[in-house]
């Protein structure tokens, strides 16, 4: 038995995301008394996937197919299938983000296995197996019991902290059998986004809203992001509207995130948008209007002008970088 | 073509959730169900392909008890053709997922539209689970759906990017956000001619439960907001970096 991690890497990098789905899994392995294998697809350096026994694996296995170059959930599912079945795996970790949640399922019906997508913990129980998640778009959570031997599960972002527990680990190359039919979609073209910090992978989230009133305004924003190092990120109709790219809508309907911190400036708070950063540690929130509903879900609040209250914050933030 | 369109029966996004029988079931008292939002987007952007052409028989297909017929004629409403109810409790993903890939069989249907998640449970497994059921390829959260010929051009997102790609039927696709931009809203017309199509209620096959949610909570109630001055926003970096250690 085993607990299989799928650690994504990026161009032979691993991110933060899977250090935390590491640990994650250890802790499971550990409480099942198994071990953690990572797993991952393409070509990362021996010293890089060895970084993955600082957060508890045991082994990580890299396949090395190149059909795998280009994503396709099933062959993808082929791959860490086979992976799984060598390993005797019988819980397998994907990260709640695209390819997990591309993968997961597929290779939850393909194992006969139970699946909790977006999971916040690790189980509370191993027998029945009880495991935590997000529901209701982060208004509550609910424990799910998984009947099946093989479980499969998919963590949300910022769920779980590092642990670093340095491990001997060994590496192993895989070739895996995948089929013609895998890639019936055919990937034409990947589009990478500009090289600014994503807004899932940010620790720190600058985000504003429709207050800022035009485009044009976003400068004071971009320098409190700079100032922080932090990810820009905003409410709904800024990008309908076009002020700021699709890309950095959260909520309901954009992008789930929850870093450390979220200052929202010159957002409402309305419960689409909340659905989507509810799960930040510590938010800020600077508006004029006291009654807007984001001081409701903030732990700091501003009430006062954006246009006023901003420049004189990105002073006293840089104030503060510069002192400490 | 003829699409299959799954439709969620969700609380409206502005419910309050609560929940009753020592929180193990969801307290449905002064909720409004709606067609979930993703599911939606996707009904709109075949309606938009079928108004600029695209021979397009669309089938909305739910699984639930009696009480989702009136969303299903929602989405009758928007524009589908038909709609299918099967007639069971939707009580795990994969239940869902191996009834609707029944269908599908049945029904000879060239291609099987989900939304991208359902906003109660979040799961987003059924498209994957419906396409390993039916040994189809998969496309989760599309961006973007064009049919040109007998080929359909996507955008999936992944991480740092998207991907561009093409399909040819039968496939199974999720949609997300810019599937479509607007969703439509039913009009007075949609709605007279909704009551005289198609509802057909088929039984379930037998699928085992592989989850089941047995308990639920509802997140801790935050402390009160603590305000600051806008004219002395230094103790605000003083609380974050002291008291809250964000920064
Ligand atoms: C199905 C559905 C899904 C949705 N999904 C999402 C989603 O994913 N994400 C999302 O964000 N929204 C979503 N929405 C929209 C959501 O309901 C709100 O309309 C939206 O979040 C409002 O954005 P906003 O707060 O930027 O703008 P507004 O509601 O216009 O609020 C602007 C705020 O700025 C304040 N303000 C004005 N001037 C200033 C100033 N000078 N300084 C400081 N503050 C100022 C105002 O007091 C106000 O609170 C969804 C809606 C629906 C129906």
């Amino acid at each position: 038995m085993a607990v299989l991690i799928y650690t994504e890497n990026y161009d032979g990098k691993f991110k933060k995301s899977s250090y935390e789905l590491v640990s994650y899994g250890t802790e499971i392995a550990n409480q099942q008394g198994t071990e953690a294998v990572a797993v991952t697809i393409g070509n990362v350096e021996e010293a890089v996937l060895k970084e993955l026994g600082n957060y508890g694996a045991k082994k990580a296995v890299k396949v090395l197919n190149d059909e795998l170059k280009d994503f396709s959930a099933q062959a993808y599912t082929a791959a860490i299938e086979q992976v799984a079945k060598n390993n005797s795996a019988d819980v397998i970790i994907f990260g709640n983000n695209p390819s997990g949640r591309a993968i997961a399922p597929r290779l939850a019906v393909r194992m006969n296995a139970g699946l909790v997508a977006g999971a916040v913990a690790a189980p509370s129980s191993l027998s029945p197996f009880t495991v935590k998640k997000r529901a209701y778009s982060g208004k509550a959570f609910a424990d799910v019991v998984v009947n099946s031997d093989i479980k499969v599960i998919t963590l949300s972002q910022n769920s779980y902290k590092i642990v670093e527990k340095s491990t001997y680990i060994e590496v192993e190359d895989f070739k895996a059998e995948i089929s013609e039919g895998a890639y019936a979609v055919k990937p034409i073209e990947v589009v990478k986004s500009s090289g600014k910090l994503s807004v899932t992978d940010a620790d720190i989230l600058v985000s504003a809203g429709r207050g800022l009133k035009a485009a044009d305004n976003w400068g004071m924003i971009e320098e409190m992001a700079d100032i922080l190092g932090a990810g820009i990120s905003c409410s709904r109709p800024v990008s309908d509207l076009g002020w700021r790219p699709h890309d950095e809508h959260v909520g309901q309907t954009g992008k789930v995130v929850a870093p450390n911190l979220y200052i929202a400036i010159g957002i409402s708070g309305a419960v689409q948008h909340l659905a989507g950063v509810n799960g930040s540690k510590i938010i800020v929130c600077i508006n004029t209007d006291a009654d807007a509903p984001f001081f409701e879900a903030a732990d700091y609040g501003i009430v006062g002008d954006a246009f006023e209250v901003v420049p004189k914050l990105n002073e006293a933030f840089k104030k503060f970088i510069q002192e400490s | 073509m003829k699409a299959l369109i799954c439709i969620g029966h969700v609380p409206d996004t502005t419910s309050k959730v609560k929940f009753t029988d020592e929180d193990t079931k969801f307290d449905t008292t002064d909720i409004q169900y709606i067609v979930g939002p993703y599911e939606e987007l996707a009904l709109t952007r075949l309606l938009d392909l079928k108004d600029a052409g695209t021979d397009m028989h669309i089938t909305a297909v739910n699984v639930g008890s009696v009480e989702t017929e009136a969303t299903l004629r929602k989405a009758l409403a928007m524009g589908a053709d038909e709609a299918i109810r099967i007639n069971a409790e939707p009580t795990d993903a994969a239940f869902v997922a191996k009834q609707i890939a029944e269908v599908f069989k049945k029904g000879e249907y060239d291609v099987v539209v989900t939304g991208k998640e359902s906003i109660d449970y979040n799961g987003g497994q059924t498209e994957g689970m419906i396409a390993e059921f039916l040994g189809l390829p998969s496309v989760s959260g599309a961006s973007l759906f064009e049919i040109d010929g007998d080929k359909v051009k996507l955008e999936q997102e992944i991480e740092g990017g998207k991907q561009v790609l093409e399909a040819s039927f039968p496939f199974v696709v999720s949609a997300g956000k810019g599937f479509a931009v607007e969703p439509r809203i039913p009009n007075m017309r949609g709605i007279m001619m909704a009551r005289r199509k198609s509802l057909e209620v088929v039984e379930p096959v037998d699928q085992n439960n592989m989850t089941e949610v047995i308990k639920h909570y509802l997140p801790e109630a935050k402390p009160e907001c603590k305000l600051v001055s806008p004219d002395n926003v230094e103790e605000l970096v003083r609380l974050l970096h002291e008291e809250a250690k964000a920064i």
